[in-house]
């Protein structure tokens, strides 16, 4: 199946720094999730995250628009550096989307609904020009018949792809993916993956946890692997493949690989 | 080569399991338990039922104007109930004045009917309905009370019978609802400060009894208060009732909110929502529908704890009841007029069970599969 996406040209990366972490280090109580996490992603630049689970993968993206918090080190995003200051942990939010991996759609509100209402009360346009952009969007994932249905009405697959349209509606320089498909059946796994592909070829920023290998080599600029909150690896996807320094990276990619 | 499947044509499901023999089958005479249960209950009606109707219908007395028309012979006299009619709805409301309560009754009539009109969309309710809870409480304070736009005024002690009963249970619902919201909201923040707060006042509240706190309210407060500043009684039962009852709805809220998923309020706050956005655009929307239940619950107990301000001696409807059997005149009719009460308390009640169940059914959109 990940043969049969797409490659989205590898063009050059202009030189804008996107997201810089450095040194991030983060604790549950006594428990170091996040072990001195640097990484530093350049504005088009795709990157995918593996790793064994509870590696720290979720909890590494998820300070970058600040969904956890980390208590050393700094994160720069797109300029400006996160604080504690909840405004402008809102202001870096809208340009920061999140896809999860289990939609997290707002149950109660129509597809349409649910891709409007961030433009709506957070960016204050206008209600009609919200919904034609919600439209806009939903046609590029492909799915602007279901807009006036409710999202316990959709397929999974359906509704990952109004997870990553909703998010896109907010007009995002960043797309971070946490695991978009491993809650999906089988065939619904290439619909949400094309639509990344998409994304990429439009030159969005992306950062994808998946274990989705196909889409790492054919998409991904650079390879990060983690392990118990530290990054053991991280090469372009050709090298990472063939060619892994660590032997905690072969043992994942044999396991992961080979079944 | 496999021939094409051709579906068996559907055949009509036997006659035992559908129409009335299938359904008294079905839910009367379904096991040996049933069975008996079902004679039991049939046996009950049976001796109950007859002289039940021959109390409150074929022997009772309608027309007449005072007890010589009420002979004792095993029927209701439902001539007491007549004769004080206008007293049970308006206490002691003014004769004169009587038509304001009546025209602040057509008004509601008119304006909230759109609400329960099928065919009218949702957010036009919504507006509507929100609109109404901001306007109509003056409106209808402004006809009670008067005072202004050359209204005589009409003071609250006069204000009693069902007028005060559905005064005070509307104003408890309207502010019990958002205040109980709030502080459901309040018992869940990160704040420490704001969560001890919420926390305390829910428990104080629900852990004394309402007789006590309008008790307090009428004979308490006054001592604290400076000479000479007095408070409405009234709006100390009101002020009473409300609060005592946003502590119960406070906790039938938290309860709805901890039922939304964290995953939730992570979509909005990755979407740059802040709190009162991400709360009152997808968290309590949510939660206040899995609610409903228990906000009409407490609704339905609010709107008969009201009875309860007869201890500090406002004349609700139950109050002017009592107070009507005690009437030398009309003795011995205590019967009659507990059992009107009751009817009007439970058809009160019964609309507000019935309504929820139909908003239910009206906002689930969950399609759970
Ligand atoms: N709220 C929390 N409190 C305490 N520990 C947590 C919490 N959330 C996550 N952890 C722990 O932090 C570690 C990293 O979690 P994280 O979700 O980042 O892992 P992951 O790499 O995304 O794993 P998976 O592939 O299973 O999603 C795990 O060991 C997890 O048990
Ligand atoms: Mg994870």
């Amino acid at each position: 199946m990940p043969d049969s996406l797409s490659t989205p040209a590898h063009k050059p990366l202009s030189n804008e720094i996107m997201i810089q972490m450095e040194g991030v280090h983060k604790w549950y109580g006594a428990f170091h999730v996040l072990k001195n996490i640097n990484l530093t992603v350049q504005k088009g630049e795709r990157i995918v995250i593996c790793g064994p689970s509870g590696s720290g993968k979720s909890t590494t993206i998820r300070c970058i628009n600040r969904l956890e918090e980390y208590q050393s080190g700094r994160i720069v995003v797109s300029g400006q550096e996160l604080s504690n200051d909840v405004k402008q942990i809102e202001q870096i939010r809208r340009e920061v989307g999140m896809v999860f991996q289990h939609f997290n759609l707002f149950p109660h509100l129509t597809v349409l609904e649910n891709c409007a209402l961030a433009p709506i009360w957070v960016r204050k346009l206008p209600r009609k020009q919200a919904e034609a952009m919600a439209m806009q969007y939903l046609e590029r994932v492909k799915i602007p018949e279901q807009a006036r249905k409710y999202p316990g009405q959709l397929s999974g697959g359906q509704q990952q792809r109004v997870a990553i349209a909703r998010s896109l509606c907010m007009n995002p320089k960043i797309m971070l993916f946490d695991e978009p498909t491993s809650a999906l059946d089988p065939e619904m796994i290439k619909e949400v993956l094309d639509t990344m592909v998409t994304l990429a070829e439009d030159g969005m920023t992306m950062i994808c946890v998946t274990h989705e290998m196909g889409f790492a080599k054919t998409v991904a600029h650079r390879v990060i692997f983690m392990d118990s909150g530290e990054i053991i690896e991280e090469k372009p996807p050709e090298q990472f493949f063939t060619n892994p320094e660590s032997e905690r990276t072969k043992l994942f990619l044999s396991q992961i690989l080979h079944h | 080569m496999a021939e094409a499947h051709i579906p068996h044509p559907d055949l009509p499901p036997p006659v035992s399991t559908i129409g009335v023999i299938g359904w008294l089958r079905r839910n009367l005479f379904s096991s040996p338990l049933n069975i008996v249960l079902t004679i039991l209950a049939v046996y009950l009606l049976y001796t109950a039922l007859p002289p039940l109707l021959r109390w409150v219908l074929w022997n009772a007395h309608w027309s007449g104007d005072n007890r010589a028309d009420c002979p004792a012979d095993g029927g209701a006299c439902w001539v007491f109930i007549r004769v004080h009619f206008e007293q049970f709805m308006y206490g002691f409301y003014p004769d004169d004045q009587r038509w304001r309560v009546k025209t602040a009754l057509v008004v509601l009539i008119l304006s909230a009917a759109p609400l329960f009109i099928r065919s009218v969309p949702g957010k036009i309710k919504m507006r509507l309905g929100l609109s109404l809870l901001a306007i109509y409480p003056v409106i209808a304070f402004v006809l009670f009370k008067g005072g202004l736009l050359g209204l005589a005024t009409v003071e609250t002690s006069k204000w009693g019978g069902l007028l005060l009963t559905l005064v005070i249970a509307g104003v408890g619902m309207t502010a019990a609802l958002p205040l109980g919201v709030l502080l459901a909201l309040g018992r869940r923040s990160q704040m420490p400060a704001i969560q001890t707060l919420c926390v305390t006042f829910i428990e104080f509240w629900r852990g004394v009894p309402l007789i006590t706190v309008l008790f307090m309210s009428s004979v308490m407060l006054p001592l604290f208060m400076p000479a000479g500043v007095s408070f409405d009684k009234l709006l100390r039962a009101l002020i009473g009732i409300t609060l005592f009852q946003a502590a119960y709805m406070a906790e039938v809220v938290r309860g709805g909110l901890q039922a939304i998923p964290k995953g939730q309020i992570e979509a909005a706050a990755a979407l740059g929502l802040g709190y009162w956005k991400t709360m009152g655009l997808i968290v309590l929307p949510q939660a206040l529908k899995l609610v409903i239940p228990g906000i009409v619950n407490t609704f339905i107990a609010l709107f008969k704890d009201t009875s309860l301000v007869l201890i500090i001696g406002l004349f609700d409807l139950m109050n002017i009841v009592h107070n009507a059997t005690t009437n030398p005149d009309w003795l011995g009719f205590s019967t009659e007029g507990y059992v009107f009460t009751a009817a009007v308390y439970w058809l009160f009640c019964f609309s507000m069970s019935r309504y929820s169940h139909s908003l239910e059914k009206r906002l689930h959109t969950g399609h759970k599969r």
